[in-house]
């Protein structure tokens, strides 16, 4: 029988060429060195900086040659558009926060080719077969070496929906401290919640985040806790210690801050500047319609004596929203909606439109805030990205901020959007549904766009005494030097009006087995008191201070251990997991479900009910 | 398949962090990927890109291989979500470069116009939907379709299903051309 498919093999098989010599050994000793590096270290460095490198700009740039260049990139076009299918999305509610609600459904141009793919890899990510990482497909130069960092190989079981090219900041997991040689743990204040919502979107497609992007403070500080408000003063404290679920030698000791709640009735008059990325990467389902729609709720949390303005970013930064009062709502809304994405995108041009026109804005007593929503592609026109930098910062001295709404995965630049926000004493969310934007934009308003301190630092001494060992879980993006904490000059994190921040230590008490030998010629006691854990102590600047103020506090040892403790637990402990830690010994997801669900409590917005169903799906996942 | 049975062994051992055995596996493994890669790409250039992926990505695999399956079929496994990804990679990035003017759709226009003059190959394995584009790939690399089954994850039937399916498009693939 010959037809048309014999043809076609024939065709192929005398077409077949031989493997070019140089191409295969090339290939063969990348292989093998990848395999060396994987064998030598599987987590490994990334420099700890509160800044991440800002390595994700150039990248953009070579994707969008790539695309110009790609002959076959067309042809693959042309060819799977005939296949396509179409979508039809559900229309949006606007009814209670359904969490799960995963294609943020304002959608009209369905991605019909990447929809038509995704089909066609579904039946094989059935049998599970671990996808190639993405990152590692990226054609970086001419040859691709596993980066380092664990983290950066993606070991999901499945597809990411879009050309990847995220860079997440992250850093080695924070080691075990004993005390007797490292009394002193120093680290910034962190109130992004941005991992937490990459963490969710993965699970919610099938696959495992990569390891990364999972930040375990974010994870823990994403929730609302319930801790005593101040009764004076900026900050209240708050600490708990319980038995740590996953090693019965230590504990883990809790230390969060509250802040104070400030009248929200009689607060300043905001000048809020949205520079929105419309560049050609945005024009995705979850990217500029979801942008438009959330910024919708925010309106209706604003007052008639706040302005609102707008500018766009793409191929040229273009006001499309003079200063206007935030009750003119049709005038705001028809301005949104006139906004469609196309073009390169010209972040630092758009940027210093946005700053000029909050300069404008700004009146005696006013908030000045500029918020970035972006997908994290700053890629053309950009020469100098520390100019950029310095920029943002030189700005935040002048008193305008900066927060950064993340969209979109595929080449969201998590490092460059922490790096942006953190210079501009900003906060970077990441907004991966409409509930999302719900508590980022509404829900936590007051927080995001107020400031009730700056460059908040926190030190804990432990005592030797009572600690043999300690570990800092999570917050490794934000460790400090011990001499950092007194210098006022180093920058460190912001909090918002009612933001709390929780951190947890796993603590060895003296006298249960420890992790590191005693050293023997170090058997100098220590005289300190025996009643006290240790010491501990926050420094923050009030908005628009220059001098910081001190907070301390001894750390009793008698502390009890109470429910917002048991869930942050569980987070951290699910958190631990996600990135592969084998800490936890036989602790397993289902252990973290049980927790959780235990310590649920009231939950009034259903963020832990979320927490715990994917906790589940985890599960699910790694069996 | 015509691997012999070695080769599971030899990727366990490499699993497990044996390096010799893992540069062993790879020499013998190489040309039939190669084969396979140019097969699901249909131009040597794309193969050879596809085989880098491929190697670069592959310890971190193999990391995870229990064994469950033969290698060649969790080789093959692995080809075809790296031939996935890299389609999917030429359609964001076609899809990025929209909007970029007139001159960009000059070039597109030219790039079509080279595209088109490509060979039959490139022409008849690019207008497949991907799934018939894996199913054909892997079947004509000498596998049964009861293997190649077991490498989509999908029965047999299905296979030869998709083999009548890729018959019918190839037919009317040529049918047009006449």
């Amino acid at each position: 029988m010959s037809d048309e498919f014999d043809d076609l093999k024939r065709a192929f098989d005398s077409a077949m060429p031989a493997p070019d010599a140089a191409k295969r050994a090339a290939n063969l000793a990348l292989a093998q060195e990848n395999f060396a590096a994987l064998q030598g270290s599987p987590s490994a460095p990334r420099p700890i900086s509160d800044a991440p490198k800002m390595g994700g700009f150039g990248k953009g740039l070579r994707t969008m040659f790539d695309a110009l260049s790609s002959k076959a990139g067309l042809t693959a076009t042309t060819a799977l558009a005939a296949f396509g299918l179409v979508m039809v999305l559900p229309v949006l509610q606007y009814g209670p926060p359904d969490v799960f609600t995963q294609e943020p459904a304002v959608m009209i141009e369905a991605p019909i080719m990447e929809q038509a793919e995704d089909f066609a890899v579904g039946a094989i990510a059935q049998d599970a077969v671990p996808a190639p990482a993405p990152r590692m497909m990226s054609k970086q130069a001419n040859r691709t070496r596993v980066a380092p960092t664990a983290g950066l190989v993606a070991d999901a079981p499945m597809i990411m929906p879009e050309a990847n090219t995220e860079a997440f900041a992250s850093a080695p997991e924070n080691s075990l401290k004993v005390t007797s040689e490292t009394p002193v743990s120093t680290f910034s204040v962190d109130v992004d919640t941005a991992s937490y919502a990459i963490v969710r979107a993965s699970l919610m497609n099938g696959q495992f985040p990569q390891k990364a992007a999972v930040r375990i403070e974010e994870m823990v500080n994403y929730f609302p806790y319930d801790y005593a408000a101040p009764e004076s003063g900026a900050f209240a404290t708050s600490l708990a210690m319980m038995q740590t679920p996953w090693n019965e030698n230590t504990q883990l000791l809790r230390i969060a801050l509250q802040g104070e709640m400030p009248e929200i009735e009689a607060r300043p008059p905001l000048n809020l500047v949205f520079l929105i990325d419309t560049s050609g990467s945005m024009n995705q389902p979850n990217k500029l319609p979801l942008l438009k729609q959330s910024l919708r709720l925010m309106l209706g949390q604003l007052r008639a004596q706040d302005q609102v303005a707008i500018v766009a970013y793409a191929g040229s930064a273009g006001q499309v929203l003079e200063p206007t009062a935030a009750s003119e709502r049709d005038v705001i809304l028809g301005a949104l909606d006139r906004l469609a994405a196309g073009g390169g995108t010209n972040g630092q041009a758009g940027l210093r439109q946005a700053y000029a026109l909050a300069d404008q804005m700004q009146e005696e007593g006013d908030v000045s805030r500029v918020l970035l929503a972006t997908d994290g592609d700053f890629n053309v026109g950009l020469s100098n990205p520390d100019t950029l930098k310095d920029y943002i910062a030189e700005k935040r001295d002048s008193g305008t901020f900066l927060s950064v709404l993340g969209f979109g995965r595929g080449n969201l630049d998590d490092a460059t959007m922490q790096a942006l926000a953190q210079n501009g004493n900003g906060q970077a969310s990441y907004i991966d549904s409409l509930p999302e934007a719900q508590k980022v934009l509404v829900d936590q308003l007051t927080g995001v766009l107020f400031p009730i301190a700056s460059d908040v630092k926190v030190q804990v001494e432990f005592n030797p005494a009572t600690v043999a060992e300690y570990r800092l879980i999570g917050y490794e993006t934000r460790a400090l030097a011990r001499e950092d904490f007194n210098n006022d000059k180093v920058d460190a994190g912001d909090i918002g009006a009612g933001h709390q921040v929780t951190a947890l230590y796993e603590v060895t008490p003296v006298g249960n087995e420890t992790q590191v030998d005693a050293l023997r010629h170090n058997a100098e006691t220590s005289d300190g008191p025996n009643d006290e854990l240790g010491f501990f102590k926050l420094r923050y600047k009030a908005p628009g201070q220059a001098e910081s103020q001190l907070i301390e506090k001894a750390i009793p040892t008698t502390l009890a251990p109470d429910r917002e403790l048991e869930f942050a637990a569980a987070i951290s402990g699910f958190g631990e997991l996600l990135r592969g830690s084998e800490r936890l010994g036989v602790w397993s997801y289902s252990d973290a479900v049980s927790m959780a669900t235990a310590s649920r409590g009231e939950d009034t917005f259903g963020y832990r009910a979320e927490a715990i169903r994917l906790m589940r799906l985890a599960a699910s996942l790694s069996e | 398949m015509r691997m012999n049975t070695g080769d599971t062994e030899l990727a366990m051992a490499a699993a497990g962090g044996d390096a010799k055995a893992f540069a062993i596996l790879l020499e013998r493994s190489y040309d039939r990927l190669f084969g396979l890669c140019f097969r699901l790409m249909g131009s040597r250039a794309e193969a050879e890109d596809l085989c880098q992926d491929i190697c670069a990505a592959l310890p971190t695999k193999l990391a995870r291989f229990e064994g469950g399956s033969q290698f060649s079929t969790w080789l093959y496994r692995v080809a075809v979500n790296a031939a996935h990804d890299r389609r999917r990679r030429a359609v964001t990035r076609a899809k990025a470069s929209q909007g970029w003017g007139d001159w960009e759709v000059n070039r597109t226009e030219v790039n079509k116009e080279q595209a088109d003059a490509q060979d039959w190959l490139m022409q008849a394995i690019g207008t497949l939907p991907d799934d018939l584009r894996d199913t054909v790939a892997l079947v004509m690399d000498e596998m049964n379709h009861r293997e190649a089954g077991a490498v989509l994850g999908v029965s047999e039937g299905t296979v030869s299903w998709r083999m009548s399916e890729v018959k019918k498009h190839l037919k009317a693939i040529k049918e047009s051309e006449q």
